[in-house]
């Protein structure tokens, strides 16, 4: 039966991972090719490593980390980050990273996903979404950390980039990120409900619960979760042993 | 040698990954005449139909690839690689694929499942293939795809997948040609145990 998704997102600066993982079983949580082994062992469905250096110089450290990622771990991997060119995406998708995240790009210039999908295909173009409610049932998009507004509505922006080609959506709910309360059900819901492509749920999960709310009330395709994961309080198999428990079809 | 197609679409990277931490030595060929001396061949597919077409034709892979499947040249078609084995696409009316296997591809049908099907799914097996050793019912694969095969004959199918009320092959073959709708570069173990015997087919 077709499962739905457990993806931990791994947060990549200068080459290393920050707001720790704290595996008991692993030597160095800083390194991103050790923490995307420890997942893949686990038998994480996919992975994001999301490149938050600031610097352009830096960012051939993330190509690095890509290659060695891809060398190891066999799941597919998306990277975001920073991504503002065609030639951007060609260098990630070279070091055998699958899909490629683009946020502000994005937003900048929308015939920036019509471009890409073209070029590399719609399944390696996720758009992400930063959105924070407005209004009852309103929610708009945000760049920088949800510190500035788009201009946009999330629903018609995610209507529009499915339009535009991508292939997934990585919805992330300003408003509940880093409450560890539970996902935006509303939104994510209303989001999944619009577009045909699948959503990946982000921001909020706080325990197992949370998730199963996300594929249920939710209607999320995909789960994305963090700390949940990198702090050891549950492990992969143990979400998945809890979801199946609840009816939800995942991959053991 | 394994060769690996390119035809200038997509990611290969994926693929020569897996081959290398296999140990299986293997070189891209861009070329049609590349493909002459290949032990074996891998054709991968990110993209759409009809620019594959369009571009296999373009580097003068046709031909090649007819005389390899003559020859029973082990073959291995990877997603799209998979759907250009049949005769046609919905995705591309009027263009011809490579004809290997009759039937065509069309269109996931189903208005209550998203599209693409992407994700992890399980496998029916329907029939032994040296390349499915090790694998059973219910393994999972992991899939990216909005068009399936449709053969005409259920002659080929390997392994059944289903997504929503569709009931597609995820895999098909013969004694020389294999193709999976998945990706077994991406599957994990037991992806990397179906690269690992067709390295050994």
């Amino acid at each position: 039966m077709f499962a739905r998704r457990i993806i931990p997102c791994l947060d990549v600066c200068e080459g290393r991972v920050v707001k720790g993982v704290k595996f008991v079983s692993l030597k160095d949580a800083g390194d991103p090719v050790s923490c995307a082994q420890a997942y893949d062992a686990q038998k994480a469905d996919e992975l994001i490593f999301l490149d938050i250096t600031a610097s352009h110089e830096n960012r051939r450290t993330m190509i690095a980390v890509a290659e060695k990622v891809a060398a190891t771990v066999f799941i597919p991997f998306t990277v975001g980050g920073g991504i503002n060119t065609l030639q951007d995406i060609r260098d990630l998708l070279k070091t055998g990273c699958d899909k490629v995240s683009i946020n502000t790009g994005a937003i900048r210039d929308p015939n920036f996903i019509l471009e890409a999908s073209k070029r590399f295909g719609s399944q390696c173009i996720v758009v992400a979404i930063d959105a924070k409610r407005e209004a009852k049932n309103r929610w708009g998009v945000y760049t920088h950390g949800g510190r500035h507004p788009a201009g946009l509505d999330a629903v018609q922006w995610a209507k529009r980039a499915e339009q535009l080609g991508a292939g997934e959506i990585l919805l992330t709910s300003m408003d509940c990120d880093g409450t560890e309360d539970g996902y935006d059900l509303e939104l994510t819901r209303r989001i999944s409900e619009s577009v045909r492509i699948p959503v990946i749920a982000s921001g909020g999960a706080g325990n197992l619960n949370h998730l199963y709310e996300a594929f249920t009330a939710g209607k999320a395709d995909a789960c994305l979760a963090a700390s949940i994961f990198h702090f050891g309080e549950f492990t992969i198999p143990e979400t998945k042993a809890f979801l199946r428990s609840k009816g939800i079809p995942v991959r053991t | 040698m394994i060769a690996i197609i390119d035809y200038g679409m997509g990611n290969l990277r994926s693929v020569s990954k897996a081959l290398e931490y296999l140990g299986a030595p293997y070189r891209f060929c861009a070329q049609g005449k590349d493909l002459a001396c290949a032990e074996k061949v891998i054709l991968p597919g990110v993209g759409a139909f009809g620019d594959a077409m369009k571009e296999l034709k373009i580097r003068g892979f046709i031909e090649p690839l007819r005389e390899l499947v003559k020859k029973k040249t082990k073959l291995a078609g990877i997603c799209l690689g998979l759907q250009l084995f049949f005769e046609k696409s919905e995705e591309a009316p009027g263009v011809q694929g490579l004809g290997l296997f009759k039937g065509k591809v069309q269109a996931f049908r189903s208005k209550n499942v998203k599209v693409p099907h992407m994700g992890w799914n399980d496998l029916r097996i329907r029939k032994k293939h040296p390349l499915l050793e090790g694998i059973v019912t219910g393994d999972y694969f992991y899939f990216v795809h909005s068009y399936y095969a449709k053969p005409a004959s259920a002659a080929f199918n390997l392994a059944m997948c289903k997504y929503g009320r569709e009931t597609f092959p995820a895999v098909v073959g013969n004694d020389h040609m294999f193709a999976a709708q998945f990706h077994p570069e991406k599957s994990q173990d037991a992806g990397l145990r179906i690269l690992k015997n067709f390295i050994g087919w």
